[in-house]
């Protein structure tokens, strides 16, 4: 088993339209973003694995001053984060009008020669 | 150990300052707070100096000492986001008390403004997120913090309006200043009217960009004027990204805070000055409810009480914070220390608010990733 060493597990999921999250060979602590070690036990074996892309709405925000050319023109675009079934918390685009608690599905869609996550109701 | 004690600060107007360049602006302050200190620039054995995003130097500290004609035993910059200047003056009194210096000069400036184009800066600011899981999404500091604010007004019953009671204050404030950026009164009317940038924050939630600098020297001796001790201080690094914040109740703030109140040997009940690090109102709020300062959700019912009012019980960052004396950088989060310092050594001049013993100091960097705690207190 390789060692993860950067977070193109999560890069490397969303090309293929999966969402994947990190966890520890060791202890199986799920852990948000990618990290170098286990936030839990320390080890440093840790693994990307797809997640259903359930989850629930964290935060939301509606951006209205997008930062970029590039994001100006989805300006007003709704923002997340969501926190997974699995474990860990991911950021996303959102469907217009989630709220704080709802269940929300990752879907994906193309933008600027990326793929990037949207949420959406079940 | 020894004692370090801030012994002069000098600053310069905030706001356009067009032709300016972060050198010039830090030399500008740093000659004021010498002037403060009484202090010949030869005094200075040690330069610890802030990053400036218009000028991303190797060697900026090694840099503003030959413009600025000083030849330190100790100097290099700090990064740490917007908790830099606190952690200056936390590792300048460090420096003192081992005896490592005599004199510390604490600088920073730029012109984040002028010196460079408005998307540039807002997306250098947003590189503090995460390259891979946040950045592409098209996030900003704006939106990272709007993020924040929309789990901490659902968690604490805070709304809008509260926030937007936080900004009129700030706004209050650098009315009174006469080298703030943003000096035209508002009200909460006009805050809940003003365009959305990114929901809950609308343009008067976040504070300015800022062209700017500010000076401070931290000394072993208090010298003849009065002064100010650095009698506690605390950091508390817990996260970078706001994905990787688990509780909006538990930033580190509170962590850092206690650190310098154990360190000073007394509690917030002793304090009778604020100067909170205050990006946005969402900032603002948080940080005061963590501290411990008002009840989770009651910051405003704190300011509408006047409570932090220039004649209230607890005045707050008196010089208009961030909010609306401005934001340059690393000279913005410094701009507290320096008011609490003035205003605690009767150095505020018109805006002087009557005696004031002991006071802290809230810096954060990033979206509340990086905390800095500083308790300061009168020498008389």
């Amino acid at each position: 088993m390789s060692t993860v060493t950067s977070s193109n597990g999560f890069a490397a999921g969303l090309a293929e339209r999966e969402v994947r999250y990190q966890i520890c060979a060791d202890c199986g602590h799920v852990q948000t973003l990618a990290r170098l070690a286990c936030r839990s036990c320390g080890a440093s074996r840790l693994e990307w694995r797809r997640a259903a892309g359930t989850g629930a709405v964290f935060a939301v925000t509606v951006v209205s001053r997008a930062p970029s050319d590039e994001f100006r023109a989805l300006a007003p675009y709704t923002l997340v984060l969501v926190d997974l079934d699995e474990g860990c918390r991911i950021m996303g685009h959102a469907e217009p009008g989630v709220q704080i608690g709802q269940r929300v599905v990752a879907d994906f869609f193309d933008h600027g020669g990326r793929t990037l996550l949207r949420f959406r109701s079940p | 150990m020894r004692r370090a004690h801030i012994v002069g600060a000098g600053n310069t107007a905030f706001g356009r300052l067009e032709g300016r360049t972060p050198l010039d602006l830090m030399a500008e302050a740093a000659q004021r707070a010498l002037d403060d200190a009484a202090l010949d620039r030869t005094a200075i054995d040690g330069v610890l100096c802030g990053y400036a995003t218009t000028l991303p130097h190797l060697m900026l500290a090694t840099l503003f000492c030959e413009r600025f004609a000083l030849e330190p035993a100790y100097a290099h910059a700090m990064q740490l986001g917007g908790a830099t200047g606190a952690a200056m003056v936390m590792l300048a009194r460090e420096l003192v008390r081992v005896g490592r210096c005599r004199n510390v000069l604490v600088v920073a400036g730029e012109n984040r403004l002028t010196g460079q184009a408005r998307d540039s800066a807002i997306q250098t600011l947003a590189q503090v997120g995460d390259a891979d899981f946040e950045v592409p999404n098209g996030a900003s500091v704006p939106a990272y913090y709007a993020l924040l604010a929309s789990r901490y007004l659902h968690e604490t019953g805070l709304t809008e309006t509260d926030l937007a009671e936080l900004a009129v204050l700030m706004r209050a404030r650098a009315a009174e200043h006469p080298d703030a950026h943003q000096r035209t009164p508002i009200t909460v009317a006009d805050v809940l009217a003003s365009k959305s940038i990114a929901s809950p924050l609308k343009l008067l939630d976040c504070c300015p960009i800022s062209d700017g600098a500010m000076a401070l020297v931290i000394s072993a001796d208090p010298g003849r004027r009065l002064a100010a001790a650095i009698v506690g201080a605390g950091q508390a690094h817990r996260h970078q990204h706001l994905s990787a914040m688990a509780d909006v109740l538990d930033t580190g703030a509170a962590i850092a805070g206690r650190r310098a109140f154990d360190e000073a040997g007394f509690d917030r009940d002793r304090i009778d000055y604020l100067a909170i690090y205050d990006s946005f109102t969402i900032t603002l709020a948080i940080l005061i409810e963590e501290l411990g300062f008002a009840p989770r959700g009651g910051s405003a019912r704190r300011a509408r009480a006047g409570d932090f009012a220039p004649d209230g019980v607890l005045p707050l960052n008196t010089h208009g914070g961030l909010l609306s004396f401005g934001h340059s950088g690393v000279a913005g989060g410094m701009g507290h220390v320096v008011e609490a310092f003035r205003q605690l050594t009767g150095r505020a001049g018109a805006r002087q608010i009557p005696r004031r013993t002991c006071a802290f100091v809230h810096g954060d960097g990033g979206v509340l990733s990086s905390h800095v705690s500083l308790v300061l207190q009168r020498e008389d």
